[in-house]
Parts: structure tokens; sequence; C-alpha cells
């Protein structure tokens, strides 16, 4: 089914995964994801029709916390770790470029 | 030997125990330990931070009488995936290099709430994703009972920290292996427990529905009395279970007298060979001279086999990656450079190219290899034939298990397919490295308790793991046939050449 990854498409998943990669990285991991792929082509010899998938180990529903205040953290906490921030905002570049 | 260092070699209970009857002091306990870090971790490097004042403060306030409870004094050592309000969280990543958590992990806070002192935290492969703790961006973990080797992973720096005394007890997590994996290469005794049974609030997300924290020590009776502690229902947990905790030791010397021991026959191919598969045929005897009953069940979808280059495979390797790739995918996102962590310092034009740098320059390459798997098997035409059909073998693994444990109460098998491997070994094949999880993870994706025990040694002196795998919630008969495989061995409490080579 999987056809072996080119470098097109490792590329492709850099930009979904937002990881800048370099030419030699793009090489690498085209093979290696390539190889680990192959080897996930194994479960297509199951037959799975009437399966229900099984996103959980232990399938709870519906868990429901009281509705009860609680402190979270404070604006000081959460901005401690933060690289860069300007009064009680963390500091982005811009978002939107310019015709959106 | 100094009376000093003798604490070093008592466990997490015999410590506690000579703490609390006055035999010793917290104190002393703690020095003795720092002493041995001082001594011997630069050789093996399981810790990436040791909080010594923190730990004498904690020891003085023991002997005073301020702190009590059932581990007062006994110094644990935590994995540096679990987030403390003391020292830094860096799951042994450049990103998390300087992160100060804002709050304490559930499982750690209990330990402390117990008595116990955090001494430490240990390495990791980054994020956990990994078998040997080479994926680690802090530092080289080596096996305390061959230095030319791994420690295993990714609780490599806890496994090995236990192992040569530079610690009471660890905790570990696993999301495929990663506590038994490493207290098997290591010679100590690992427990992953059932799915939602330990809080996973606090622990740096890996794979979501996989990930369960779990103890590292040197018996099986430790195991059972961290378990005891860092179980429970956490309502910072949605998928922590409610049921009551029991007392884990009630069980412990039952005896193996009566208990059915399930004998999975796909774990038991011609795959399970050489000094691996001579420890479990003698751990099988041993079982039965002990008045275990063993009975042959079946596990069809994680069958074990290995084709004529020697290369191993399995469904649930191949299930597990998909799933536990996908969900790393996820959960790392959120290690984007704005909120925490590292941050790009070169100009960029837009956020996306703040993520894409911050990303590239921070994280290493298993951990990218994991998230574009992740991202690839989740992507738009490809979902429904990796992730979702993933999923359904998940159901058919755990299917498996469900009915091999109407016919037995414990299941045994192999923890690893070989004893430690070398540094370098595999680090250069990334299917390689995920073929070292093959015993361990189809239990992560059951959702099952798993507890590796010290099997014996290889005949160059390297330990070899048992698994025994219980029913959901089945940890107190893990712990009860543990102790009794331990009675009837003698394999229990191994020391490492690295201790040794001390007295």
């Amino acid at each position: 089914m999987s056809q072996p990854i080119d470098e097109n498409m490792v590329r492709h998943i850099g930009t979904l995964s937002r990881i800048e990669l370099t030419d030699d990285e793009v090489r690498t991991f085209a093979k290696q994801l390539g190889d680990v792929l192959e080897y996930f082509d194994k479960l297509q010899q199951l037959d799975t029709e009437d399966v229900a998938p099984m996103a959980h180990a232990v399938e709870l529903t519906n868990v429901l916390a009281d509705d009860a205040p609680r402190n979270g953290l404070s604006t000081e906490q959460a901005l401690a770790n933060a690289p860069q921030h300007e009064r009680d905002f963390f500091r982005v570049p811009k978002v939107l470029g310019e015709g959106s | 030997m100094s009376a000093a260092s003798d604490l070093t070699i008592l466990t997490a209970a015999e410590l506690a125990k000579a703490i609390a009857t006055g035999e010793a002091s917290a104190t002393a306990a703690i020095e003795a330990y720092l002493a041995a870090i001082d001594a011997r971790d630069g050789a093996i490097g399981a810790y990436n931070e040791v909080f010594a004042d923190r730990a004498r403060a904690r020891a003085t306030s023991v002997d005073a009488g301020e702190i009590t409870g059932p581990l007062a004094g006994v110094p644990i050592a935590v994995k540096d995936n679990m987030c403390t309000t003391y020292g830094r969280t860096t799951c042994a990543s450049t990103y998390l290099a300087t992160f100060e958590a804002p709050y304490d992990c559930t499982a750690v806070a209990n330990l402390e709430a117990a008595g116990a002192v955090v001494l430490g935290k240990t390495n990791m492969d980054e994020f956990a994703m990994g078998s040997s703790t080479e994926n680690s961006s802090t530092r080289m973990t080596r096996n305390p009972w061959d230095t030319d080797r791994v420690p295993g992973g990714s609780s490599g720096g806890s496994a090995a920290a236990v192992a040569a005394h530079l610690c009471a007890a660890a905790l570990g997590s696993d999301t495929g292996g990663s506590i038994r994996q490493p207290a098997a290469l290591c010679g100590i005794v690992g427990l992953k427990p059932t799915y939602g049974r330990v809080s996973r609030y606090g622990l740096v997300a890996f794979g979501s529905s996989l990930d369960q924290i779990g103890p590292m020590t040197r018996d099986v009776a430790d195991a059972a009395l961290l378990t005891r502690i860092i179980a429970g229902h956490d309502d910072r947990d949605a998928t922590s279970l409610s049921e009551d905790v029991p007392d884990y030791a009630a069980d412990l010397a039952s005896g193996a007298a009566g208990l059915r021991i399930g004998l999975p026959t796909e774990f038991y191919t011609d795959a399970l060979g050489g000094e691996v598969r001579s420890v479990i045929d003698q751990a099988i005897e041993t079982y039965r001279a002990a008045g275990a009953e063993t009975v042959e069940v079946s596990l069809p979808h994680s069958r074990i086999d290995i084709d004529a280059d020697g290369k191993l495979s399995s469904f649930a390797v191949a299930a597990y990656y998909i799933i536990c790739t996908a969900e790393c995918s996820s959960n790392l996102a959120r290690f984007d450079g704005v909120h925490y962590g590292h941050r790009t310092e070169e100009k960029v034009e837009d956020i996306i190219e703040l993520y894409s740098r911050s990303r590239a320059e921070s994280l290493g390459e298993e951990v990218k290899r994991r998230i574009m798997l992740g991202n690839y098997a989740l992507s738009s035409g490809y979902y429904d034939a990796y992730y979702n059909k993933a999923l359904k073998v998940r159901r058919l693994i755990a299917n498996d298990f469900a009915a091999a444990f109407k016919h037995c109460d414990v299941i045994l098998c192999a923890t690893t397919p070989t004893p430690a491997f070398r540094i370098g070994e595999k680090t250069d094949d990334p299917l390689e490295m995920y073929l070292a999880d093959i015993y361990t993870n189809s239990l992560n994706l059951a959702g099952l308790p798993g507890m590796s025990l010290p099997g014996g040694l290889s005949s160059d002196g390297l330990p070899v793991g048992i698994q025994l795998i219980g029913p959901v919630l089945g940890e107190p008969t893990l712990f009860r046939a543990g102790r009794a495989f331990e009675a009837a061995s003698g394999t229990s409490r191994l020391t490492s050449p690295v201790i040794e080579g001390q007295s």
C-alpha cells in the first residue's frame, strides 16, 4: 500500500510538523521513515473488517469534574518560563500576513 | 565498609524501617547516598540534577519528627519527565533545558507526602522516546553491569541509579516498555501499572493513552510499597481510575502454589533465542517446582517472529509505533517556542517560522522522526491505512489478552530479546531500536500491568529480566508471583559490579 516516501513528502511532513529540515535531514529521514512505514504495512495482512477502533486502553466515558472553582496558575507563574513576554502577554512575531 | 555506605545496601522498605526505629538517621541515609553519587555517578551518569541542599533539609526535618510517613527519610530518584517545583524538569531535551515547572507531578508529590526525599532527576531518552537513553541531550548513561553497554531506556537513568545504589528506589514512566526494559537490562524490578492506576498529572505527555508512571526498585516488596503510595484516583487526571488501592503487601508471601501461569505460544517462538530463552525456561521450572501450574495460552496478534536474517517482527510493534507517534505528534505540538522552552534567536518573519526554527534547533533526531511519522500517519489520505488500522489491531491485541486471562492468573514471558546491548550498536537504525521493545509494547496497547524482575545472569554476567503480565488491576497477583519467584530462585537484589568494586 505505501509507496516509499520521497524527499518531497518528507519536506511536506516537515512543514506539517512545524520543523525546519536541512537537506541532510531530508535525505536521512526519507530512508529511515520509509523503512518504518514499510514495517507498518505489515498490519495490512490482518483482517480488521468488523473490528471497532480502540482509542484508549481503559474506555471511560463522560468523566465529569465537580463544578467548583479552583485556582489555576497566576499570570506571573504562567509567564515565568516564557522566552519573551511583555506586560501580561506572551510576545510573538506577526501572526497574520499582509492581505489577511 | 563504613556504616554510612551500609545504608545504601538496604531496600527502601528496610531503610524506612531503620529510620523509623531510630537505628539510622535520615541525615545519615541522605549523606550516604550523596557520597555514593559523588563516588560513582561520574562513571554512570544516572542523574541530570541532584537536589543535595533540599534533600539535606528534608532529612533534617525527618530527624526532627516534622516529616513522617511510610517512606520517611527514604531517598528516591525521579525521572526527569515528572514536574517538580524544585530544580528543573528537562525531559533530557534542549527544548526544556531551563524549564522550571510551576506545579508538582501527583506521583512525586504522593511519595513526598509519604515522607520520601527526592534526591534528584534522572536521565532519559529525550521526551521518553528511545530504548537506550542514548537519545538524551544531556549526558550518556552507562549500565552499572558493564559501562560499555546501555542501561536501556527510556527510564535508563532511574534504572542505573537503582542498580548502582545511587538511590533507594526510583520512579520511571512506561509508554511502550520504558520502565520494564531498562529494569531488565540493569537487573532490577520495574512495574508498569494498569493504565489509569497512577495519575499522569505532571508527567510530560508522550503517548497519552499509553503512558504510566511506575516504581523501579531493588525487589518486589519495594515495588509493592511504592505502588501503594503513588496509585489512586486524582481528579486532575480524568483517565485515572477510581477503584480503591488495595494493600499490595498483603499477598506478597502467599507463594506460587495454585497460581496458573500462562505461557503464550506466540512469545515462545524461534524468536526467543539464546540466553534469554534459557533464563525463561529456568523460570518456568522454578515456578513449577514452587507449586504453580503452567498453561499454554494464545496471543495471536502479539506473535513475535524472526526471519532468515534474524530480524524480529510483530503486529503489536507496528500498531504501537503508529499509535505512539500519532499521539506524540499531537502532544509535542505544545513545544512552540512561545509559552516556555527554547526560542530561536534568529530573526523570523512570522510565527510559523518561529515555531519551525525553534523546534528544529532544540528537538533531537528521534523526536523529530516520531513527530513526523505521527503526522504522516494522521495526515489526510493515510489516516485509515495507518492510524485507524492500528486502533483496530489494538482492540484485537486487547481481546487476545482478555481471552488468555480466562485460563490463567498471570502470564510469564521475556522482557527483552537480548541482554544490554553496546553503546552505539543500534543508534543508526531506528527500526532496530524499536524492536528492543517487542515483548513490552502489547501491554501498553491493552492497558495491562506488567512487571520485569531479575531472572538470572547471562554467561557473560549481564542481567536478564523475566516479565509477568496481569489482567487489568491485577497488580496484587504480579507482586505475589514476583515475590514467589524471588524466594524460590534467589535472583533478587542482584549486586552490580559497580557496587562490588566499591566495597
